[in-house]
């Protein structure tokens, strides 16, 4: 029911192959303990599918509930504008109970990137208006909660435990290579 | 956050709820312990109606946590937001606070589930209300409505989409 109404474009943070069998999108905060739950799992999804799966995030933060969210969606960006959006990514979910300007500026210091430059994005709200585009694609498309998961545009309902995403993606793939 | 899978759902009666249309049955409603709220008096702008089973439980919560994120959206349309369930105006009042609410949660708690029921959104089984959305337009008629399986979130694609197709 519920579709991705907003396509994956080169402007997406996207690990695997442009021509992957599937495209597998997750909207998700930072902060959500849901989501630090699934990281490690997309990890083995994707390590799983390998080649045949492509992976994007996209940012939903709950800022009301999680108010470290919002930063630590920027954060990431900024770390992206300078080709570390990854690095970021999976160290702010792999440190995700010390959010906050302490930890940001400990891993721009291991990832080489200005605390100045970062300081100042935040301050300036550098990367507020991709953020919140993000999160208005996500809410137009039926994200009901963090994280959401998109298998080839669909909205995946389930589960995000391993068995259930590799057997929800295969699926897609068999659907996919049947028609 | 994760939805149970589809399977453990009892069936959806969305058949059942008021269709688009249909005049929205008034209703006065405790929004506090001490203040209620009458549909009628929001007559001239949308309003948002939306069922949901159960104040704590964590579907709930998420979905009623995600439409305060979205909040600026519905705002947009110059829409009112009122989420509704059986709970008393003392436990929404502690939900709201918990969760940062920023829209009025109505008491459907006496007679109990009253107002579901002249919307088609109550479980008589159950005894709590269904996951059902209603869209008004501002001269209090039904524009969209949707009941969603009680254990799927229904986000709020259909909301949004429902207030860009009201007449301007």
């Amino acid at each position: 029911m519920a579709t991705l109404k907003v396509l994956v474009t080169g402007e997406d943070h996207a690990q695997g192959p442009e021509d992957a069998d599937v495209t597998l999108v997750e909207y998700g905060d930072y902060e959500c303990p849901h989501c630090g739950r699934a990281y490690p799992i997309v990890k083995q999804v994707q390590k799983h599918f390998g080649k045949r799966l492509r992976f994007v995030f996209r940012n939903f933060p709950l800022s009301e509930m999680h108010p470290h969210a919002e930063a630590a969606a920027e954060v990431a960006e900024f770390a992206g504008a300078q080709g570390k959006f990854w690095e970021m990514h999976d160290r702010l979910f792999e440190n995700q109970e010390r959010l906050g300007e302490a930890l940001f500026l400990d891993l721009d210091k291991e990832l080489k990137l200005s605390a100045t430059a970062m300081r100042q994005a935040l301050a300036q709200k550098t990367f507020e208006a991709r953020v919140r585009a993000d999160f208005t694609g996500g809410v137009r498309s039926g994200v009901n909660g963090t994280p959401t998961f998109f298998i080839n545009g669909q909205r995946h309902n389930g589960s995000f435990d391993f068995d259930a995403l590799v057997s929800a993606i295969q699926q897609v793939m068999i659907t996919a290579k049947s028609a | 956050m994760a939805q149970s899978g589809a399977s453990k759902v009892t069936p959806i009666h969305s058949d059942r709820i008021l269709p688009a249309g249909a005049g929205a049955p008034n209703f006065t409603l405790h929004a506090t312990p001490d203040q209620t709220l009458t549909l009628s008096d929001l007559l001239g702008r949308p309003v948002i109606l939306a069922f949901y089973p159960a104040d704590w439980s964590p579907v709930c919560g998420d979905q009623m946590a995600l439409y305060n994120e979205i909040l600026p959206e519905f705002q947009k349309f110059g829409a009112e937001l009122l989420g509704v369930s059986v709970d008393g105006a003392w436990c929404h009042a502690a939900f709201a606070e918990s969760r940062h609410l920023h829209f009025p949660l109505l008491a459907d708690f006496e007679p109990k589930g009253a107002v579901a029921q002249q919307y088609g959104a109550y479980r008589d089984a159950d005894g709590f209300c269904d996951r059902a959305l209603f869209v008004i337009d501002k001269k209090g008629i039904i524009a969209w409505s949707y009941c969603s399986p009680v254990a799927v979130n229904p986000g709020a694609d259909g909301i949004l989409e429902a207030l860009e197709d009201l007449p301007k």
